[in-house]
């Protein structure tokens, strides 16, 4: 479903390698887990992959059910179905919660030629999935992340994902700022979604995300690439041993 | 101090096709204004309360032409239920209006003050204007008391069951037009007045608003259309003991507007909330001057002044909080921000504080920026388009001004406005 293949990035306005060949492959009904130290491109590889300015990509490809992603905008690489889970979910005065997301279910599905959502309908949707992550009325009429604590950043991103039911989910540290239960009530609404059909990219730096949400896949990056690959066990040893030891031996 | 004599000509260029009115109950107060006008003069732009916006085209013998605007747009406030004051180029219009009976409030034309003898508007008719010539002198308010042609006279004795709305159209390509109404609300009473409408090529509007003690007035104002229009327009009220005043106004269109507000709490525990939203595109200067004064105690003021600028537009802000002394536990906030598009366009603020009383809570803050990216990449990621996330955007900034708008129905109309009008330009 998503490819990445020998993918190299710079920043825009400094002459930084962060990227340096990255080779990565998500295939539909999966769980991948990106690991890795603090500035090994983790970040970066998220924000690339869903639009964001200031990156530059020199060399590689990605591509997501066949589309060249690096040729769409942001929005456009939504209606095509990624969805990115931010570290920091951005707060915007003025803007309700409600509309918000109301606004970019039907523009996504006007992207895809569906027909848009009446309020009614999107009002039932949202009612019923905001209650299984324990959102309530309050925090979804108040504008967008304003006032919200940490973990309840952390499960709006998880409500939106569950309204625009993307085919590939990224979750940037999705587990920073969290406590053992919004983790726990996290991780169950991202269980909730996986299916068949969606592939998941679960980007941490902890074990602990990882007995929740069940990768398939665990991958280390260290300096812009991906240096080692296996199954869960990786993240076990990750978590008893830290990096060195993996590092080392890839050196 | 005799005036310059650039000065003195231009002010009696001006004056010199005008003439006052021959009889009235008025007549004193006009010829006072005349007097008051002339030792002041109109202003130029080498006045200090001019420095951001040339008063030229304001002031000049003939008004500017200013073409029709023909959109089958409807007029602002048409869903809500009012009773309409009609004014076409300045005059008022019998048959476009509504009639003027309405329970808790009586309505007259300003002309009909002498005859009918009504004390309290003779009384009013020019006396706010001329105090709030001091400590700035605000000629075109003078030039308004002097020469206005027509104008209601407001009395709210009790809570009419529905907004009153002066509407202003146009309809002459050089129409010069000068209104002055007079608003006296009293105890326990409360009214809420529109205000709408191009209103003329060039347009001098002055409104008078004495609030008693417990009284509540509420105005919500949209200027725009006919993008080619004038206008200088000024606000004075004086406001009682636990009186409320709220005026919010949208401004959309209007190659020139200078909007002036002169709030004076003179009883304790008055509140005053003076708010603007602006939007404005290419040809555009829009001046908000506002002078707060507070003379007693326990009184709040908040000025809220939002302006969306692109393509070279420019907006103005000049506010002012003026805390007397003695004037104890005084709450005064102001805030004007613009959100710039481009980098063609600006924003001019002097937010001013003078405080003579040492017991209160004064803040004033002026920022200028652009849309904010990172949350504009959060809205696009979530598949909003980029034009549509940076609307919304752009709403939310204006949203702070718009939420000083008590009526729901009201506010939900100026968002709807700011929306089309966004929508059409992105």
């Amino acid at each position: 479903m998503l490819e990445i293949k020998n993918l190299h990035v710079k920043l825009e306005e400094e002459d930084k390698e962060i990227l340096k060949g990255v080779d990565l492959s998500v295939e539909a009904g999966k769980v991948h887990a990106i690991m890795g130290p603090n500035g090994s491109g983790k970040s970066t590889l998220s924000y690339v992959l869903s639009g964001r300015d200031g990156y530059e990509v020199t060399e590689g490809s990605a591509t997501l059910g066949g589309k060249d992603l690096l040729e769409l905008e942001p929005e456009e690489r939504a209606a095509a179905g990624l969805f990115l889970a931010f570290q920091y979910p951005v707060e915007i005065p003025g803007v309700g919660n409600m509309t918000f997301m109301r606004t970019a279910v039907n523009a996504q599905r006007k992207a895809r030629g569906e027909e848009e959502l009446s309020a009614a309908e999107f009002l039932k949707l949202v009612r019923a999935k905001a209650k299984t992550l324990q959102i309530d009325a309050d925090m979804l009429k108040r504008p967008v992340n304003v006032g919200f604590s940490g973990g309840e950043k952390k499960r709006n991103e998880i409500l939106q994902m569950a309204m625009l039911e993307p085919k590939m989910c990224i979750l940037d540290e999705t587990d920073s700022g969290l406590d053992v239960d919004a983790m726990k009530l996290v991780s169950d609404g991202v269980n909730a979604l996986r299916d068949q059909g969606r592939g998941f990219l679960v980007i941490t730096h902890y074990q602990r995300l990882l007995d929740h949400i069940k990768p398939d896949v665990v991958h280390i990056m260290a300096d812009g690439r991906i240096v080692k690959s296996g199954g869960p066990e990786l993240a076990l040893e990750v978590e008893h041993n830290g990096y060195a030891d993996i590092l080392a031996e890839v050196n | 101090m005799a005036l310059p004599e650039v000065k003195q000509s231009a002010t009696e260029a001006r004056l010199a096709s005008l003439s006052l009115p021959t009889a009235g109950c008025t007549r004193d107060a006009r010829e006072a204004a005349l007097a008051r006008l002339r030792e002041m003069g109109l202003p130029n732009r080498r006045d200090e309360y001019w420095k951001y916006t040339r008063p030229d085209t304001l002031v000049q013998p003939e008004a500017p032409k200013a073409a029709l605007f023909t959109a089958d747009e409807p007029m602002m406030f048409d869903g809500i239920d009012r009773l309409k004051i009609v004014f076409i180029d300045g005059v008022f219009s019998p048959e476009a209006s509504d009639d003027l009976s309405l329970e808790g409030v009586q309505i007259e034309r300003l002309e009909d003050i002498c005859c009918k003898d009504i004390h309290w508007a003779k009384e009013l008719y020019g006396v706010l204007e001329a105090g709030g010539q001091q400590p700035v002198a605000r000629p075109l308010a003078a030039l308004n008391t002097a020469f206005a042609s027509d104008g209601v006279a407001i009395h709210v004795t009790g809570k009419p069951s529905k907004p009153i709305s002066l509407i202003y159209n146009h309809d002459s390509e050089s129409s010069d037009a000068f209104l002055h109404h007079v608003i006296r609300v009293e105890n326990e009473a409360e009214v809420t007045i529109l205000e709408n409408g191009p209103a003329a090529s060039r347009f001098n509007k002055c409104m008078e608003i004495d609030i008693a003690d417990g009284g509540i007035l509420h105005h919500v104002r949209a200027q725009g259309r006919d993008h080619e229009r004038r206008a200088a327009t000024h606000m004075f009220a004086r406001l009682g003991a636990e009186s409320v005043y709220k005026s919010f106004t949208l401004t959309v269109n209007g190659v020139l507007t200078r909007n002036e507000q002169v709030v004076e709490l003179t009883g304790d525990d008055a509140v005053a909330h003076v708010a603007g939203a602006c939007v404005g595109d290419g040809d555009f200067h829009h001046d908000d001057t506002v002078f707060i004064t507070h003379d007693a105690v326990n009184c709040e003021s908040r000025q809220v002044f939002k302006k969306v600028l692109r393509n070279g537009a420019t907006g103005v802000f000049q506010g002012k909080i003026l805390v007397k002394e003695g004037a104890q536990k005084t709450d005064g906030y102001q805030i004007s921000q613009s959100l710039l598009l481009d980098e063609d366009s600006q924003f001019l603020a002097k937010p001013e504080l003078e405080i003579y009383a040492d017991d209160v809570a004064c803040s004033h803050g002026s920022t200028s920026g652009a849309i904010d990216e990172t949350a504009l990449f959060y809205l696009c990621s979530r598949g909003v388009p980029k034009k549509d996330a940076t609307n919304m955007l752009t709403l939310a900034f204006l949203a702070e001004a718009v939420d000083e708008i008590e009526n729901k129905a009201l506010a939900e109309d100026i968002v709807s406005r700011l929306e089309g009008w966004l929508k059409r330009r992105s």
